[in-house]
């Protein structure tokens, strides 16, 4: 954190040139892009088990048998690379739902997206699928689907009641839909065999010990989606936080950037629970973390979100995987116990 | 029974005569719980326990079971009273039961049942010995003893013949699973170095990779799964009706772990059925099960 200055360049906003201004977000944008790679890269060479690189890349052993290689991209490397993607999708979906909802409290998880998806992944622990799941992963799929079905009820009630979309509506239904989804899930859980429940508990805590590329593989593509759209969004996600009307005056199809805001981070946020669990504060102490430390223009804030909250996952699951090692301990509570207090400390002392 | 707590206005007796009921009830009653009258109205919330009743020919005592019993069939038709999360206090105290066997965490029934007058048999999970005494407590509080003792002499003796069989053998090192996300390698619960599952696995002529941790139950990292070094991984589950399609697939889910040698040298078991994770009557039956999977050649 510290190898990024903020104060300085921020005291001469007000005076600097538009150009001064493009080339200090793409000095910080790149300075958040080198924290997130830096992460990733070092990830996977730490871990309770001491490996050797050298026997690592050894082409001369079998796969089959190296464990040093199986550790490094079994154990620890799809680890880093989920935790960036969950990580990073769970940043940028709280920067854009905070500003097309025009609430800092808004989360990923405000508009009921997590819990569809959480009931998913709970019916098919404690029911199996019908059908053989020979070659799918059946939890991740039907968190996914969960997800797409909550997205498509608190879209369809948002757009039943006038023309447009209502933001009021967006967030009611989204937080009546959470305790409806909820209130199921505790029903599941309560059908559930105790093997079950305890399966189903452990998914809400999160866990990125994903073992094989094939979940993250079945996340790039509503991942690569969001972030295509989320790339197009900041600068009328600038003029909208001032508010619907004055956007529009300023020449944003406010309604068309609404729509897409709220597809793109719901999207994110299916994709990213389906991979990793509902893994809680990342979605809302990384971007006001970004904007204590850059300011509120989102053209920086949306892609250092990003990177600051891909770094911060793969951190917190190193942890998650060496502290009490060799038992996993849920990452979940890494990022709330490490992000909250972390939160409160930067919020007085920038006051 | 004497009243204990009358003891103050009862003080011109010499106290003498105290100590002598007290050391009398002594010799009377070797076990606690003994020396009541024997239930004729049993509700068991307890899977194992009510298996246990069965055996020790107790189940005609039975008038309610817990939501998950499923063993003896004899139960079938018998009303259901919840289980270790939502015991039904109203459905059991309808059923006008003298004996209650529940959880011993089940805290607020306990007292409540204990309020209204109704005995209670509270089953605390152990390790094997546990499991081996709980029985013939239950025995003895049932009126069963002798047949109690019959049903645990029967077990310690195909124990104690299993541990002559296995005798000297090399033990492999074994990963005990019995949780996992179905179909993939995630949120992975194995058997740590205490409780019946340790207790049995170590009886089967095993040795557990998780020994050391003192813990019943174990959440695992894959890398710590790699590094275990496991010979053999033996995996239960609940779901006795698995077909045989998905008991291949999900077997096939740990290839992608083909450092652990088990999974190279194709030494991962599925276990089905109920009786694997619960401390019933059949212990000895399924510690020679495992052992049977650790030791083909000389398990029948």
């Amino acid at each position: 954190m510290t190898t990024v200055d903020t104060t300085s360049p921020q005291e001469f906003d007000h005076v600097a040139p538009a150009r001064q201004e493009f080339r200090r977000h793409r000095r910080l944008k790149f300075a958040f892009a080198t924290l997130a790679l830096v992460a990733c890269a070092t990830a996977p060479l730490i871990g309770p088990t001491a490996i050797s690189l050298s026997r690592v890349f050894d082409s001369d052993i079998p796969f089959t048998h190296n464990i040093d290689a199986q550790i490094f991209f079994i154990a620890r490397l799809p680890r880093a690379v989920a935790g960036a993607l969950v990580g990073g999708a769970l940043a940028a979906a709280g920067v854009v739902l905070q500003a097309l909802l025009r609430n800092p409290l808004a989360t990923p998880f405000t508009l009921g997206v997590s819990a569809g998806s959480s009931l998913g992944a709970m019916l098919v622990i404690t029911f199996g699928l019908p059908f053989s799941t020979s070659g799918l992963p059946a939890v991740p799929v039907a968190s996914f689907v969960g997800a797409l079905g909550a997205l498509a009820i608190v879209y369809a009630l948002a757009t039943m009641r006038r023309q447009g979309l209502s933001t009021l509506v967006l967030l009611l239904a989204g937080v009546t839909l959470n305790s409806l989804f909820s209130a199921i899930i505790l029903f599941v859980q309560f059908l559930a065999e105790p093997a079950q429940a305890l399966q189903s508990v452990r998914w809400v805590m999160g866990n990125l010990d994903v073992g094989t590329y094939r979940p993250i593989l079945w996340a790039i593509p509503p991942l690569a989606v969001a972030f295509t759209i989320f790339a197009r969004l900041p600068r009328a996600l600038n003029l909208l936080t001032l508010g619907p009307e004055s956007a529009a005056t300023r020449g944003v199809n406010v309604l068309t950037t609404q729509r897409l805001a709220f597809l793109s981070a719901s999207l994110a946020t299916g994709a990213a629970v389906a991979l990793g669990g509902p893994i809680g504060f990342i979605g809302i102490i990384i971007p006001h973390l970004v904007r204590l430390l850059v300011g509120a223009d989102h053209r920086l804030v949306l892609p250092a979100s990003t990177y600051l909250g891909a770094a911060f996952l793969v951190g917190c699951d190193v942890g998650a995987r060496t502290l009490l090692s060799p038992m996993e301990l849920p990452v979940g509570v890494i990022t709330a116990l490490l992000g909250g207090p972390f939160f409160l400390w930067l919020l007085i002392r920038h006051r | 029974m004497p009243n204990w707590t009358n003891h103050r206005r009862t003080v011109t007796q010499p106290p003498t005569k105290h100590l002598a009921i007290a050391l009398l009830l002594t010799v009377l009653l070797p076990t606690t719980g003994a020396g009541q009258p024997h239930p004729q109205r049993i509700v068991s919330l307890v899977p194992a326990l009510t298996e246990a009743l069965f055996v020790i020919g107790a189940v005609n005592q039975i008038v309610g079971v817990g939501s998950f019993d499923a063993i003896p069939s004899e139960i079938a038709g018998l009303p259901r009273v919840g289980g270790l999360l939502d015991p039904d206090l109203e459905q059991i105290l309808s059923l006008r039961p003298d004996l209650v066997v529940l959880y011993g965490s089940q805290t607020d029934q306990l007292a409540q049942l204990t309020r209204a007058g109704i005995a209670t048999f509270s089953y605390v999970h152990g390790g094997l010995a546990h499991s081996i005494s709980t029985l013939r407590r239950l025995g003895d509080r049932t009126g069963r003893t002798n047949e109690a003792r019959q049903v645990v002499s029967t077990i310690t003796s195909k124990l104690a013949r299993l541990s002559m069989l296995l005798g000297g053998r090399r033990r492999p090192r074994v990963l005990l699973v019995f949780g996992r996300e179905p179909g993939s390698l995630r949120n992975i619960y194995a058997s740590g170095g205490v409780g019946f599952l340790h207790d049995m696995l170590e009886a089967a002529g095993g040795r557990n990779v998780l020994a050391d941790l003192p813990r019943e139950s174990i959440q695992l990292t894959s890398e710590a799964i790699l590094t275990t070094a496991a010979e053999v991984i033996i995996e239960l589950t609940y779901d006795d009706g698995m077909t045989r399609q998905n008991q291949r697939a999900e077997r096939a889910v740990w290839n992608e772990l083909s450092a652990v040698p088990a999974v190279r040298n194709r030494r991962v078991y599925l276990m089905l059925g109920t009786h694997f994770v619960q401390p019933g009557p059949r212990l000895a039956e399924t510690t020679k099960a495992i052992a049977r999977i650790l030791h083909p050649d000389v398990v029948p």
